[in-house]
């Protein structure tokens, strides 16, 4: 046929084809609104004067200082902050050292592990939160028991059980960003660490996680925003002195329109933006 | 013994030494303490019973399971927990045939358009897919309350002399649902479009396949494993999620995740709220099956 000459010009999609991209970037735009026109509104009345929300009287800051002088959300905040600290630590131990594992060794029931490793990433939030509910108060007797022996504190809902519920689903989420970038690691780069007289341990601490180090990050920022935005799970694994923010947000939506919750609102958003930035600097350097 | 040296020395995929076993502990006893042992209690409390006082009694029965299905009454068929199930399916299920519809097309405008406004679309979607799912669904509320930002919005421009309730409404939870889902379903759609062959649609363009043809024949199959992923991503948790639906329901038509949320932190009926809980576990083990089979056919 003549259209294989090789003075053809590039391919051009048929008009049909091209009103179909057209058609797709006017609705992607619509998309945009729909996503973005709701808040967007949450930001601009969180500068509104009037606490009837609806009506603009002006522009002010007060919901912002309110918010600051807020004592019990501040502690919920402090709180989250806590727990998703010490969870994005453990998820990062645990999810550095399982992509590793599930990497560089075969050994029976592998592929077992590697499956069980994805429940807790799919498995709906409400049936991990009752499980481990049950879990924590079948053992709140017997280790309370065991801990009398050697200390005074004991165990019971609280910032353990809520870390390690968050831990639970979000080490995962690290395992798999780190395991992305094994995929395309060069099998000689500890070879060749071994080969110049490194232990195995030394191999895996000096070259391969420096080497990891790019997709660790982006799994920490993604299980430290998992943790902190975490609703149901830790609603049924907290105890009173544990309470996140989600759970005293959550507490003031249901109660009705509150122009302290579009100033937190605003605040969360900002966090979002400034987490995706520094999410695409680190994909980049992935790269 | 030269043997076992070359082996030893293949760089990658060896049996785990002393250090290797010392790194997998960790991850295996986490995995079997809080996914395994907790999964297996809940099976166990759901053929318990409970006493008067909500304590769980360790005695083996059908009776929680039977109290979902069967109407204890009639004898029949169907209660008010099947229905709430199926309703939970019904809006988990349209919430994603909804984003499906409303996703696609974006994600094909994303993954085709070229490399430097493709990463600012996706940045956008990030945007909104990272942000608090209360933030998102707060600004619903804001907007359909009685007192929110539509209503008044129409009685100022006199279209309706009265608010009318359009928040805590079967229709208000759906559209949270989607608003909240549609990020989670672009996403999975875009990375699979973004690697779709573009030689490929042209070859079917070559050989005479109209835009349509082309479509369904070429670029729904390439791009169904993305598709299905979606679909998952929003169907799964949808039917689960009760934080959404709470807020934007206000618990007048419950979901299934909040009669469990309320078996366990209100009524303490646990074995029967695990019962509700495995058959949630029974039905999302089904739809995995399902689309896992359908994913090979295809």
């Amino acid at each position: 046929m003549s259209s294989a000459a090789p003075a053809r010009p590039r391919f051009r999609l048929p008009s049909g084809m091209r009103l179909v991209n057209g058609l797709c970037g006017g609705w992607t735009a619509l998309i945009f609104v729909f996503l973005y026109v709701p808040i967007l509104l949450l930001v601009v009345y969180s500068f509104n004067a009037s606490d009837l929300a609806v009506v603009w009287t002006g522009f002010t800051f007060d919901w912002y200082t309110k918010l600051w002088h807020n004592g019990p959300l501040i502690d919920a905040l402090e709180n989250s902050l806590i727990i998703a600290s010490i969870t994005t630590l453990l998820s990062v131990l645990l999810g550095t050292s399982g992509a590793w594992l599930l990497h560089r060794y075969r050994f029976p029931m592998l592929k077992t592990l590697t499956t069980l490793v994805f429940v807790p990433m799919v498995i709906p939030e409400v049936i991990m939160g009752v499980s481990l509910m049950i879990l924590f108060s079948v053992l709140e007797n017997p280790l309370n028991n065991l801990l009398a022996h050697f200390t005074d504190s004991e165990f019971g809902p609280g910032f353990v059980t809520v870390i390690v519920a968050h831990t639970t689903f979000c080490f995962p989420f690290v395992l798999v960003a780190v395991q992305a970038r094994l995929a395309d690691v060069d099998p000689f780069l500890e070879e060749a660490a071994l080969d110049l007289g490194a232990t195995p341990s030394k191999a895996f601490l000096l070259v391969m996680v420096p080497f990891l180090l790019p997709a660790i990050v982006s799994g920490a920022l993604l299980a430290f925003t998992l943790s902190m935005d975490e609703y149901i799970v830790t609603l049924f694994t907290t105890g009173p002195e544990s309470q996140t923010l989600p759970l005293k947000v959550f507490g003031m939506a249901r109660k009705g329109l509150d122009p302290s919750l579009n100033a937190i609102s605003t605040v969360f958003i900002l966090a979002t933006v400034i987490l995706v930035v520094l999410a695409e600097m680190v994909r980049k350097i992935n790269r | 013994m030269i043997l076992n040296e070359t082996i030893e020395t293949t760089p990658q995929q060896r049996r785990p030494g002393i250090f290797g076993w010392l790194l997998m502990t960790p991850m295996i006893l986490w995995l079997v303490a809080f996914v395994v042992v907790p999964t297996a209690i809940l099976l166990v409390y759901s053929f318990c019973q409970r006493d008067e006082l909500g304590q769980v009694v360790y005695h083996f029965s059908w009776e929680n399971y039977r109290r979902i299905f069967i109407d204890s009454d009639t004898g029949h068929f169907g209660t008010v927990y099947w229905t709430i199930t199926l309703r939970s399916v019904i809006y988990a299920a349209f919430t994603t045939g909804v984003c499906l519809l409303l996703g696609y097309p974006v994600a094909w405008f994303i993954g085709r358009a070229p490399e430097r406004r493709r990463n600012l679309l996706l940045t956008l979607v990030m945007i909104p897919f990272w942000t608090s799912f209360l933030v998102r669904t707060y600004a619903w509320i804001t907007i359909l309350s009685t007192d929110g930002l539509l209503n008044s919005f129409l009685q100022y421009t006199h279209l309706i002399s009265e608010p009318f309730e359009m928040l805590y409404t079967p229709g208000a939870v759906v559209l949270g649902l989607i608003y909240n889902y549609l990020p989670f379903f672009i996403l999975p759609v875009y990375g699979s479009i973004e690697k779709l062959d573009g030689s490929l649609i042209e070859a079917s363009f070559d050989l005479g396949a109209g835009p349509l043809r082309t479509f369904q024949r070429v670029i729904l199959p390439l791009t169904w494993p993305g598709i299905v992923a979606g679909i998952l991503i929003v169907f799964i948790p949808a039917i689960g999620m009760f934080g959404i639906t709470q807020l934007m329901g206000g618990g007048i038509k419950p979901t299934i995740g909040e009669v469990i949320q309320n078996q366990f932190l209100q009524a303490r009926d646990w074995p029967f709220g695990a019962a509700l809980g495995m058959t949630l576990v029974i039905l999302f083990a089904a739809v995995y099956w399902f689309t896992a089979r359908r994913q090979q056919t295809v």
